[in-house]
């Protein structure tokens, strides 16, 4: 039923007027020039680690102060203006009803969520952090981000509330999921008194083992609402619309929605192994974090299948590829989370580049992958071009970031499994193999090829961002149509 | 029950999807503010004293947890290299807690009393003269900069609110233990009736001033030495 919303959902361009897209161009503009930021500060910091002189001794780039600003940029510029904005199309083109407040509601949203972004991430710089992972933001850009999401939750909810399709749509449950999950993780990990009202410093209310209990359950779900739900809802909308398909299965979109939204909740405790979490927590953490596999899998077989009957616009298609690709790499990620959540793998993966690289695999590879591909698809149709200006520049994007992201997850692989066994080795005599600083060195080389592979995801996106541009100035490059297996299939065709 | 229920109307999808995500959370975070053995009760731990707290906002500032941990976690291979595995109570009074998740640098749980201050300083300003090999960003700028600790004992009022057993006394004379501990004179007996096993002395050399480099320093030397695992003994079958 919710399939068919989808199907019927309003073609490109002919429109104009009636849904409030200016709004998300400037949120597709925005997820670029974030995007390219996050990478950049992402680049030069793996290169502050392969050399260390890149700290250039000064307080403000130190690769401390730089990091929250490369996972913000990524996570919450990159990613979160990718969401917003795609979410703003999808829920009005799925409703087929304008955004609920209109421009005056969006653009509170776009230029509020921009401004939350400046004040974190110059607060990282000057050194206001509080330090909790991926929630760095200290008390009083938190109370407007709270502010700010409070103003998109009416936006989306209202213009739901408007529709003219008798069905939710399911990207629209993902949508809304992630604001709502977002939103209770954010209040309650954030809960802080600060030191005076005129200061930037406060101290967060949890200590200890409760803190770091509250903050993995925000920062695994961060993971699992942020990075998934809300991607999992440009995917039932973007791959669908892409390869002119309808959905896979609609019984298991309902499945795996709720069981994904039910058991990524229970995964937090997985990052505490073996730590002063009690153990009635890690193992309740772990289970869960295994049973999580199957509502992922779930996910990645509804998008992939998707593309049944339609498996050859792969070789035609590079946006539906960069789509396709990120619900594979999806699917890789989620197998590898679930196996480094076992106890016994993470006594070896926890602490090492391992989960770094795991990180990368879902940030790049499923992540930033579906973004380019639901930008790509947005870009001609909201600036009325007839096309994009290259797709041959698309497959070099494509090729080019996959070469990055496999250089970057096998070299973190490899040290992180090398860092997690030279820490544990003992020599013939019972002593410890190596001293840390032995194993520091060790890393040097796959910091070095993690920072190239960084180089190429980056050198990727300015492709991209060279396409839009000229797509946008209304260019078309002439380019050699891509081989079309549908012309072979002709001749049987005319018998 | 059928699911058009939730598709059709988004009040009720919302309410059911706050649900279903609220009940893990609830079962995992709330019983670690209700079960009695989250933190095991040991002798010896303590708030941090004014200047530790300064040089563990300096630490927080600068972002130390995203290479350096503080959790030593309960391996053979951690407790040789590290000591004793890290212990709930030894973390209660930190906010926020600072276990990490990344040793792209050692853990730090137990690294006060094994380098001198001398040592910190160097390494500090430039960890490559004392560490070829190390990739740690310098902090020079830390033994340049005066500590800025008028409001220290604000800090620790705030502190208070949320659950750290600062005294009124302890808040009173928050200033001149700060500078008590960071130039080694002044009233160090009530310092250290205060702070137990608090480290005074001029950490950075340069006794005329307080400095940035002083107040991380005092607080990386108490790391992890507060209970004395002499003395203690993990309950049988605890948790």
């Amino acid at each position: 039923m919710s399939v068919a919303v989808a199907s019927s959902a309003v073609g490109p361009g002919n429109h104009a007027g009636f849904y409030e897209d200016e709004v998300i161009r400037k949120f597709v503009v925005a997820t670029m020039f974030w995007g390219v930021v996050g990478f950049l500060v992402g680049t030069y910091i793996a290169f502050e680690l392969a050399y260390p002189v890149l700290n250039l001794d000064l307080p403000w780039t130190t690769f401390g102060r730089l990091r929250p600003v490369h996972t913000s940029a990524v996570i919450f510029a990159f990613g979160g203006n990718a969401l917003l904005g795609t979410s703003f199309y999808v829920v009005q083109r799925t409703c087929r009803a304008p955004l609920f407040g209109g421009a005056a509601l969006g653009n509170f949203v776009f230029w509020g969520y921009q401004a939350f972004i400046v004040l974190a991430a110059s607060g990282y710089v000057l050194g206001i952090t509080q330090s909790k992972e991926y929630a760095e933001p200290e008390w009083y850009t938190d109370l407007w981000l709270t502010i700010v999401w409070v103003a998109y939750l009416v936006c989306f909810v209202g213009t739901v509330m408007r529709r003219r399709e008798p069905h939710i749509y399911v990207a629209n449950w993902f949508y809304l999921a992630f604001i709502i999950t977002i939103a209770m993780l954010h209040i309650v990990n954030n809960l802080a008194v600060p030191v005076s009202f005129f200061g930037t410093k406060s101290y967060i209310v949890w200590s200890g083992v409760q803190d770091a209990m509250t903050q993995w359950w925000y920062g695994h779900n961060a993971v699992g609402f942020f990075l998934t739900s809300g991607f999992l809802g440009i995917m039932y909308y973007f791959i669908p619309k892409q390869a002119e398909r309808p959905v896979y299965s609609y019984r298991l979109s309902i499945v795996h929605f709720w069981t994904l939204i039910f058991i990524y909740i229970w995964a937090g405790p997985h990052h505490l192994h073996y730590t002063a979490l009690p153990d009635w927590t890690q193992t309740l953490g772990m289970v869960f974090s295994i049973v999580l596999w199957m509502p992922s899998w779930g996910g990645m077989i509804n998008g992939v299948m998707t593309l049944s009957g339609a498996w050859d616009k792969l070789r035609t298609d590079p946006i539906l590829r960069f789509l396709v690709v990120s619900v594979a790499f999806y699917g890789m990620s989620t197998f590898e989370g679930p196996m480094m959540s076992i106890k016994a793998v993470n006594s070896l993966s926890h602490y090492t580049d391992w989960t770094i690289g795991h990180v990368h695999s879902g940030a790049l590879g499923w992540v930033a992958m579906i973004s380019f591909g639901a930008v790509y698809f947005l870009v001609p149709r909201l600036w009325n071009r007839q096309r994009l200006y290259s797709l041959r520049l698309v497959t070099y994007h494509f090729w080019i970031s996959t070469i990055g992201i496999v250089l970057y997850i096998t070299a973190m692989w490899i040290s992180g499994i090398m860092q997690g066994l030279m820490w544990r080795a003992y020599d013939s005599l019972g002593f410890l193999q190596y001293s840390f600083i032995e194993t520091v060195e060790a890393m040097h080389p796959y910091y070095v090829i993690r920072a190239l592979g960084g180089l190429f995801f980056l050198i990727g996106s300015l492709v991209m961002v060279y396409n839009l541009v000229r797509t946008v100035r209304g260019d078309l490059r002439r380019e050699a149509a891509f081989e079309r297996p549908r012309a072979a299939v002709a001749p049987n065709a005319a018998e | 029950m059928k699911h058009e229920l939730f598709e059709r109307n988004v009040i009720i999808l919302s309410v059911a999807v706050l649900i279903t995500v609220a009940i893990g959370g609830l079962v995992q975070l709330v019983p670690l503010f209700t079960m009695e053995q989250t933190i095991e009760q040991v002798e010896g731990v303590r708030p941090y004293s004014p200047l530790e707290l300064a040089g563990r906002n300096i630490y927080v500032r600068e972002g130390c947890y995203l290479c350096h941990s503080q959790m030593i976690r309960t391996f053979r291979d951690e407790d040789e290299r590290y000591g004793h595995y890290s212990l709930a109570a030894e973390s209660m009074y930190d906010h926020p807690f600072q276990w990490g998740s990344k040793r792209t640098g050692p853990d730090l749980a137990r690294v006060g009393g094994k380098y001198s201050n001398d040592w910190h300083a160097l390494h500090l300003q430039d960890p490559r003269a004392v560490v070829p090999e190390s990739v740690m960003p310098p902090y020079a700028h830390l033994a340049t900069t005066e500590l800025k600790f008028g409001d220290v004992a604000q800090h620790m009022q705030t502190l208070r609110t949320v659950g750290v057993p600062y005294t009124d006394a302890d808040i009173a004379e928050a200033k001149s233990d700060l500078k008590a501990q960071a130039v080694g004179d002044g009233d160090t007996a009530a310092l250290l009736e205060r702070y137990p096993k608090a480290v005074v002395g001029d950490f950075d050399g340069d006794p005329s001033r307080v400095t940035e480099m002083d107040a991380v320093i005092a607080y990386l030397q108490m790391l992890g030495t507060l209970v004395d695992f002499s003395q203690y003994k993990a309950e049988p079958s605890f948790r």
